[in-house]
């Protein structure tokens, strides 16, 4: 099925269908109950699952494939969502061109750091990449740009937004002044309601759902390809790649670029959730985010990096809502002081805290799961497998002679 | 004909001079062996013909070609392969992607964006590789990882991935050094049929002087740098000169 294996095949149908049900998926408790807040199928967040998971998944193929650990693709978020409000600037809230423009400009900028950085490898690598998105974070944050053409380019502190006497020559009389896919607003909404659950419909999550969905397919495409066994072979054995009559520095540098153009359309699509693009995106915590979101979910795996963006962005936001006020009503049940001393001991873990449980989480991950949530998965799925093949033996298996 | 012409190649590291003023000429079809005490500076020459180390001066041409200044995957696509003293594979990756590998390499270049085609489309290729494995008799390994292969079938497969680049000149860099007596005549037999089937020249550094006698048809003597003396095995054999290198004058 185009052009993929049966199994890809499954796989990509797997993910197509898990993501068009999202909205019931990921809102699993009734509106009213006291699980609700547990519930992750509010458009805002579903938009993060899977912007969040594209530019993961692009990661995935620089570092899952090549090896090549890159501590600054937040620059290329940041790069992308620049571009796009560049486009809502001059234009219109139209988010086509801005996409375009986002993949583009950070692809340029991608092969400019990367050529450079790609000179060497290993540790000094990731500390070039982490110095290029340090730089370039301070260069939007202080205008630096804008300073040298006389107009701004990042707006500085304030991040770049639309103002009203910005030209956007393509609005017209009676534009929409919100983004919009030829006319069909991001923020459009329907609810669904039934018997006490709520369903949102979101037209922005749907329209990076699909936009998600191609990016996974062609990323398959390019896990099964020879490009993709090539970057394999530079992440397994560089010095025999060369004695092979491979030139392994063009395809690290390609794995590099389509990477970074990955990251430049999830910060596109950013931008065309919410039409504004801040400095901060590009600040290391955001890059060091998505290798953490990759190695959690399994490095080198189809899906594992999704897996791991989903993880982190629902922690991000669930467990970082649940302050003390919400702990105090879970533990009323328990006489005064014991329900204090169980509050005090979640608190740390919780709200403000939601990074510690992340942490523990991860190191439990890495320790026990080198291969991530991926390979958890696979063990159970090996354990039912050998459960089952060990209960009903093949008929007619023939057992060995002892 | 000469198919490898190395003519007054010096290679100096710090106060050391590893290659003084070397000459050596490899005929095409041929199995030239290139033999030395340790520190003889084998491996340095080994390394001026694939293009891990630029000799200070001197050439070294290959049909014709000079070599010098051209990068290790350049001189490969030239159809010069090399076996590593260690086994160097894809470890991580299937047998038969191993030989894959180098068969991409072979019809595709040393670059191409082939990022939408399916590995798994390229019938001829595998075809070719899973031949190939065949010859080293390693087809029912086909699926295995790479790394959990023992040592001797580390060789072999390293051997297939030269050679199904059919390429011109095979170096090898003590093919069998730390193998056991069996895996040594094994792969002394697969040199030899190698050699008996194939249009290849192999050029072979090796410490096993069974090895040696078994396969080359001219051998170099290399000692603290510089060709002492370049003959047949017989003559070599008995070669006062080559004593003395290998067992110090006062032997004799």
């Amino acid at each position: 099925m185009l052009g993929l294996t049966k199994k890809d095949g499954t796989l990509f149908i797997a993910v197509v269908l898990l993501t068009v049900l999202a909205p019931f998926i990921l809102n699993p408790f009734p509106e009213n109950s006291a699980m609700a807040q547990f519930n992750a199928g509010y458009p805002d967040l579903m938009q993060r699952f899977v912007i969040f998971g594209i530019f993961a998944m692009g990661f995935n193929i620089l570092f899952g494939l090549t090896g090549y650990l890159s501590f600054g693709h937040a620059a290329f978020l940041g790069v992308g969502s620049y571009a796009t409000v560049w486009m809502y600037k001059l234009l219109s809230y139209n988010v086509l061109p801005g996409l375009v423009l986002a993949i583009i400009v950070s692809g340029l900028f991608a092969l400019l750091i990367g050529y450079i950085s790609l000179r060497r490898s290993g540790i000094y690598f990731s500390i070039l990449t982490l110095a290029f998105a340090e730089m370039s974070y301070r260069i939007a944050f202080s205008d630096l740009l804008g300073r040298f053409v006389g107009t701004t380019i990042t707006n500085g502190e304030t991040g770049l937004q639309v103002y009203s006497n910005d030209p956007q020559i393509l609005l017209g009389q009676n534009g929409i002044e919100a983004t919009h896919f030829f006319g069909f607003e991001m923020g459009a909404s329907r609810i669904l309601e039934m018997a006490g659950w709520s369903f949102t419909f979101n037209f922005g999550f749907y329209f990076c759902a699909v936009i998600f969905m191609a990016m996974f397919y062609m990323t398959i495409r390019i896990f099964r390809s020879p490009f993709g066994l090539m970057l394999r072979s530079v992440k397994s054995n560089q010095q025999r790649m060369n004695y092979t009559g491979v030139n392994s520095k063009p395809y690290t540098l390609a794995a590099f670029v389509i990477s970074g153009m990955y990251a430049g359309l999830a910060g596109g699509l950013l931008a065309a959730m919410d039409p504004l693009a801040g400095g901060e995106r590009m600040f290391w915590t955001e890059s060091g985010a998505v290798v953490l979101m990759t190695i959690l979910g399994g490095a080198g795996t189809l899906l594992g990096p999704i897996l791991g963006a989903g993880f982190i962005k629902y922690f991000e936001n669930i467990f970082s809502k649940i302050n003390d006020n919400v702990l105090h009503s879970w533990f009323a049940f328990l006489p005064d002081g014991m329900e204090n001393f169980m509050v005090t001991i979640i608190h740390p873990f919780v709200g403000k805290g939601w990074h510690l449980t992340l942490g523990v989480l991860f190191m439990l991950i890495v320790i026990f799961l080198p291969g991530g949530l991926v390979e958890g998965g696979q063990r159970i799925g090996r354990l039912f497998g050998r459960k089952k093949s060990e209960a009903e033996p093949k008929p007619g298996a023939i057992k060995p002679a002892e | 004909m000469a198919i490898l012409e190395v003519k007054g190649v010096n290679k100096r590291f710090g106060g050391l001079q590893a290659l003084g003023d070397v000459n050596l000429t490899v005929a095409e079809n041929s199995v030239h062996a290139i033999i030395g005490p340790n520190g003889a500076g084998k491996s340095t020459l080994l390394n001026c013909l694939v293009g891990k180390l630029v000799p200070d001066t001197g050439s070294v041409m290959f049909d014709g070609q000079s070599v010098l200044g051209r990068k290790p995957h350049e001189i490969n696509q030239m159809g010069i392969s090399r076996v590593f003293q260690t086994p160097e594979i894809f470890g991580d990756l299937s047998v038969l992607e191993n030989v894959m590998i180098p068969c991409f390499a072979k019809r595709d270049g040393a670059f191409r964006m082939h990022a939408i085609e399916s590995v798994g489309a390229e019938k001829e290729l595998a075809a070719k590789a899973m031949q190939m494995l065949e010859d080293v008799s390693m087809a029912e390994k086909h699926d295995m990882h790479a790394a959990s292969l023992s040592r001797g079938d580390k060789r072999r497969l390293e051997m297939a991935m030269c050679l199904v680049q059919d390429p011109r000149l095979l170096l090898l860099d003590e093919p069998t050094a730390g193998m056991a007596r069996a895996d040594t005549n094994n792969t002394i037999d697969l040199l030899k049929e190698i050699r008996d089937k194939r249009d290849i020249t192999m050029a072979i550094i090796e410490h096993d002087m069974h090895v040696v006698f078994s396969l080359a048809e001219r051998i170099t003597v290399l000692a603290q740098g510089t060709p002492l003396v370049e003959d047949t095995p017989e003559n070599i054999k008995g070669h006062p000169k080559v004593r003395e290198a290998y067992l110090g004058e006062a032997q004799v």
